[in-house]
């Protein structure tokens, strides 16, 4: 038995945190947060040092050209990513894309893009919802058409800077199915949308007959869109993690050099036992993401499982720990020029991507029951 | 990582479950209920024997004192395979657990020897004399009184909440040997004869009708000095290295009724329908599912530490807080389920034997047994994350002069 990281993947996890902490401090979040509309909410600098450091391709396959390293490696980046909340596109390329390309790219597919992704610092993209049809919808009204896309999906992350999106849409035999789109061409058209969280890139885009190369054909869709997203949950719950964790120190540092009635504020037990109840949260969370990382790396099928129960207690996690934070820090907590609200916004943001609790809850209880 | 045993531990296990099988008793074999009557001591005593006789009992022990001077880790595997059983195991947790560290810290050559075979044995009884009726998560404002008469002691008061007082040869006590120093400090530990004549045994009965517990009074009760353990005056100190070792005795899952709800759940229908079915009953089960999860997984990752040759810290505090109250809100949530027959507590006619309607009213035992949920929360936040400790109106001041317990105004 040994349900922890290894020496190794703590080594990647400290260069992580120190590059983020130097290159992606909260400066540099804030910078994206002030922004105007007019911008890509995407901060150029973080996310070439990142690829420059070969992490989106950490977990791609050598013969891909990536680091091959594995998930446990993706993983430990994953909460780091969270805990800087750095503005890049990350998530959206290695996530989503990436594991898109992988699960449902024909073999030419792959060998054209993984690399690009892995080291070129192609940014790419998921367009699989439809406004409230969500991730999980299979109603889809985008339709491949006489070799072209003709539809609209919104939101979709980090659209504005993709130059490579992964479709699902309906062909004229009603089935659905993924597509492969390069963004570079004029019946493309993004639209910026204001997010909750503005450190993150959204968009509306819209496909007008456009060109797109079919993937896979021999796939079930519902079980391939299944695993990316059981996949994704996972790399998203340890970035959820990180974020909590923040929060929780950012909760403890304050409360213990804030004075009132005499006495730092932490050693109230009101304050205490809220501070408690935020690290019971994360162990919970933490112990599932590990579950979720393990099951992952070893390609285990309790995947579906372990994935529901890391994005459900992350879920929950970060919002206890980023909403308790902000209650921690009194009025400062509410005001712009405090940090608190980064943390509240991004946990909504990553509470939100892959579609509601209650489907998660859902699909848990329908896979284990 | 990796969930898998090493190969010796695999090894182990396998050795253990091979035992198991061929000597843990069927289930129809026991007597019902818990741990209360005098059958099921009798039960457990028998098992303690059986697996002593074995080679099986308290494993992190050195040999020499009765155990087989294995690691942690093995008496993990241990508690995790007899899980699996109906056996009467973990039944003298208390005495084994927390009297033995005491008596292997602080006893004598001579009396390590002679004891603690025969606790590890089952043929003594041990009990744990902390707590008072005036001195429960305060418990160092105990008020027991030690005073030296000779080369003996004779001690005074009155201790509460003590499981098996009744049937115990032994009990570990902390006393007061000096109210006129400050709170902390004026405490002695020793080991009581508890079949003496000055020590009276009361049962507690419960808010849910079972006797766990005792009162225990002492009255010009006999302790000879050999018997203290530790320094005059140092009995904080070994109250505190006692409890240490306690959180070594893990293994084993705190209650929270999961498995008997998800056993429930799955088998229950609402108006014809299954339960699972209904949206709501859906995502509750659901939450509980995940917290259930977060809970095993912790232990893993709790084992893992220990596996490495790491100590569990007041991290294992959080098993025990978040069990009580998910065993308290999943009972009064099967209650609710069953509509009107939730009040029924009728073996024959409720669902499951009762053991919902039995949870309910045991569940608030569990949020305050072992330390209440607020005080493990000030574990958590004090020892884990670091806060500072609240302002305490009697640090320094001399226990004699210090408020405790209730007071009418």
């Amino acid at each position: 038995m040994n349900f922890e990281f290894s020496e190794e993947q703590k080594l990647v996890q400290q260069q992580a945190r120190q590059f983020l902490t130097e290159q992606s401090p909260l400066s540099v979040v804030r910078e994206v947060l002030e922004r105007d509309a007019s911008q890509v909410r995407i901060h150029e600098d973080v996310w070439q040092g990142i690829v420059k450091l070969g992490w989106p391709g950490v977990a791609i396959d050598e013969q891909y050209g990536g680091l091959g390293m594995g998930y446990l490696e993706l993983c430990v980046l994953a909460e780091e990513l969270g805990r800087s909340l750095a503005p890049t596109p990350f998530s959206s390329t290695v996530y989503l894309a990436a594991e898109a390309l992988l699960l449902a790219g024909t073999e030419a597919q792959k060998e054209r893009w993984l690399p690009a992704i892995a080291t070129g610092g192609l940014v790419a993209g998921l367009a699989f919802v439809e406004a409230t049809n969500g991730i999980a919808g299979q109603a889809l009204n985008m339709r491949w058409q006489d070799g072209g896309l003709q539809g609209r999906k919104t939101p979709v992350f980090d659209a504005e800077m993709a130059q490579l999106l992964v479709v699902s849409a309906i062909n004229e035999a009603g089935e659905p199915g993924f597509y492969l789109l390069e963004t570079d061409q004029p019946s493309v058209r993004c639209e910026s949308l204001t997010s909750i969280d503005p450190t993150r890139s959204i968009a509306a885009v819209e496909f007008s007959k456009a060109a797109a190369d079919p993937m896979r054909q021999d796939l079930d869709f519902a079980a391939t869109m299944g695993v990316i997203q059981d996949r994704a949950a996972v790399l998203f719950a340890f970035e959820q993690l990180g974020g909590a964790q923040a929060c929780l120190e950012m909760a403890t540092d304050y409360t213990r050099q804030r004075y009132a009635f005499g006495r730092p504020i932490a050693s109230f037990q009101a304050l205490k036992h809220k501070m408690a109840d935020m690290f019971v949260a994360i162990e919970l969370a933490r112990s599932n993401a590990y579950y979720g990382a393990w099951s992952l790396s070893t390609g285990s099928d309790d995947l579906t499982e372990a994935a529901c129960v890391a994005r459900l207690s992350a879920s929950d996690a970060y919002y206890q720990c980023s909403k308790e934070n902000m209650q921690a820090h009194g009025g400062m907590g509410y005001t712009w020029e405090l940090d608190c609200h980064l943390y509240y916004r991004r946990a909504q943001h990553l509470a939100s991507v892959l579609g509601r609790q209650a489907y998660w809850k859902d699909r848990l209880i329908a896979e284990v029951a | 990582m990796d969930f898998k045993d090493s190969p010796a531990q695999a090894e182990f296990r396998h050795k253990v479950r091979q035992w198991l099988q061929a000597n843990a008793p069927a289930d129809n074999t026991l007597s019902r209920g818990g741990m209360e009557s005098d059958e099921a001591m009798r039960e457990g005593r028998e098992w303690q024997a059986r697996i002593y006789d074995a080679g099986w009992a308290c494993l992190t022990w050195p040999k020499e004192y009765g155990g087989q001077g294995l690691t942690a880790i093995e008496q993990v595997i241990w508690s995790q395979e007899v899980a699996k059983f109906s056996t009467r195991d973990g039944f003298f947790a208390i005495g084994i657990g927390n009297c033995g560290p005491a008596i292997m810290l602080y006893g004598s050559d001579q009396q390590k020897q002679s004891l603690l075979p025969r606790m590890a044995r089952a043929d003594d009884i041990w009990c744990q004399l902390f707590s008072e009726p005036g001195a429960g998560s305060d418990v160092a404002g105990l008020k027991t009184r030690a005073d030296k008469d000779g080369d003996s002691w004779k001690i005074n008061g009155q201790k509460i909440w003590t499981s098996q007082a009744q049937y115990a040869d032994y009990g570990v006590i902390l006393t007061r040997t000096d109210p006129t120093l400050p709170k902390h400090k004026g405490l002695t530990m020793f080991f009581v004869d508890m079949k003496q004549p000055g020590v009276e045994v009361r049962p507690i009965k419960q808010a849910d009708g079972g006797q766990a517990f005792n009162e225990v009074f002492f009255n010009d009760a006999v302790v000879p000095d050999v018997q203290r353990l530790g320094e005059l005056n140092g009995g904080w100190g070994v109250a505190l290295a006692v409890l240490m070792n306690e959180r070594l005795a893990i293994g084993s899952v705190a209650p929270n009724g999961w498995p008997e709800y998800w056993d429930m759940i799955r088998k229950l229908e609402l108006d014809g329908k299954p339960a699972l079915e209904d949206s709501e009953v859906r995502r509750r089960t659901a939450d509980w599912y995940v917290k259930n999860a977060g809970l095993k997984n912790a232990q893993a990752r709790m084992l893992s530490a220990v596996a490495n040759g790491g100590v569990p810290g007041a991290e294992a505090s959080l098993g025990k807080l978040v069990g009580a109250s998910m065993c308290q809100d999943i009972s009064a949530y099967a209650l609710d389920l069953f509509a009107e027959m939730g009040v029924c507590a009728d073996e024959q006619m409720a669902l499951m034997q009762a053991q919902f309607q039995k949870a309910y009213l045991y569940a608030p035992g569990l949020r305050v047994a072992g330390g209440t949920d607020e005080v493990m929360r000030n574990i958590i936040a004090e020892q884990v994350l670091g806060l500072p400790a609240d302002v305490r109106v009697d640090k320094g001041v001399p226990f004699n002069e210090i408020k405790a317990g209730n007071i009418r105004q």
